[in-house]
């Protein structure tokens, strides 16, 4: 399935979610945005964000230094 | 679960290291879906001048802050020089605006955004900033200092936005 993408990696908190709602707002519901980053807290943040929004966190991969999270739009 | 979605925020602190609390949790929380009001009260009025260039921090006085070289070989960059440093040094000339560029610098190396940045996502992004208008006067500012777009207004200003929001924070 193609998915927007959004490449975050170096840029500390609050980059990340900033620029990853900034990127929802011009996408469509029920699309998905996989969003990569090197922010540790994001780990934790990437699903409050998602809680508060009503956004779907479909699955979050982690290797240790890259977080890639699946965010399908509400 | 509250009622209402509404934070504010009193940014009372105008160093360079104070200005990003505000600017982080007033750009976070509208990118949470809140609706978001910074009243700048006193120092925190630096935040909406239109140059921001001169924001700096200071280690006078504020013996907590790490001191790590943001060059240099990785031992090197372990050091942390913040005790190392009697704080009378930063009584001398032009430590303080060295202080300021190495700080500047540890950001960069971390991808934290300037101050410029955050404050440009914020306005972009709907915060609503009130400067307060009597400390304004007190200071001396004129309104042309300030950016574009800001709300002047006073106490009983932002009482009346807080008096609906349901998160509130002083910093």
């Amino acid at each position: 399935m193609s998915h927007q993408t959004l490449d975050m990696c170096g840029y500390n908190c609050p980059m990340p979610i900033l620029k990853t709602k900034q990127a929802l707002a011009k996408m469509d519901t029920k699309e998905t945005i996989k969003v990569t980053c090197t922010d540790k807290g994001s780990k934790k943040d990437f699903v409050a964000f998602c809680n508060q929004l009503g956004h779907t966190l479909v699955s979050q991969e982690d290797d240790g230094n890259k977080f890639i999270f699946y965010i399908e739009k509400n | 679960m509250s009622e209402t979605n509404e934070m504010t925020l009193i940014a009372s602190k105008g160093t360079l290291d104070w200005a990003y609390p505000p600017l982080i949790l007033a750009s976070t929380g509208i990118a949470m879906g809140k609706e978001v009001s910074v009243f700048c009260t006193f120092y925190g009025l630096n935040l909406l001048l239109k140059d921001l260039s001169h924001l700096r921090i200071s280690p006078q006085g504020n013996p907590d802050m790490p001191m790590k070289m943001p060059f240099g070989p990785k031992w090197f960059q372990g050091i942390n020089f913040g005790p190392k440093i009697p704080n009378i040094m930063w009584n001398i000339p032009g430590l303080e605006l060295f202080a300021t560029s190495m700080m500047k610098k540890t950001m960069r190396n971390n991808g934290i955004a300037t101050i410029e940045e955050l404050r440009e996502i914020c306005i972009e992004m709907g915060v609503k900033f009130i400067a307060c208008e009597m400390t304004i006067g007190m200071f001396g500012f004129a309104r042309e200092d300030f950016i574009e777009g800001i709300e002047f207004a006073g106490a009983a200003t932002y009482l009346d936005v807080a008096h609906t929001s349901n998160q509130d924070l002083f910093i």
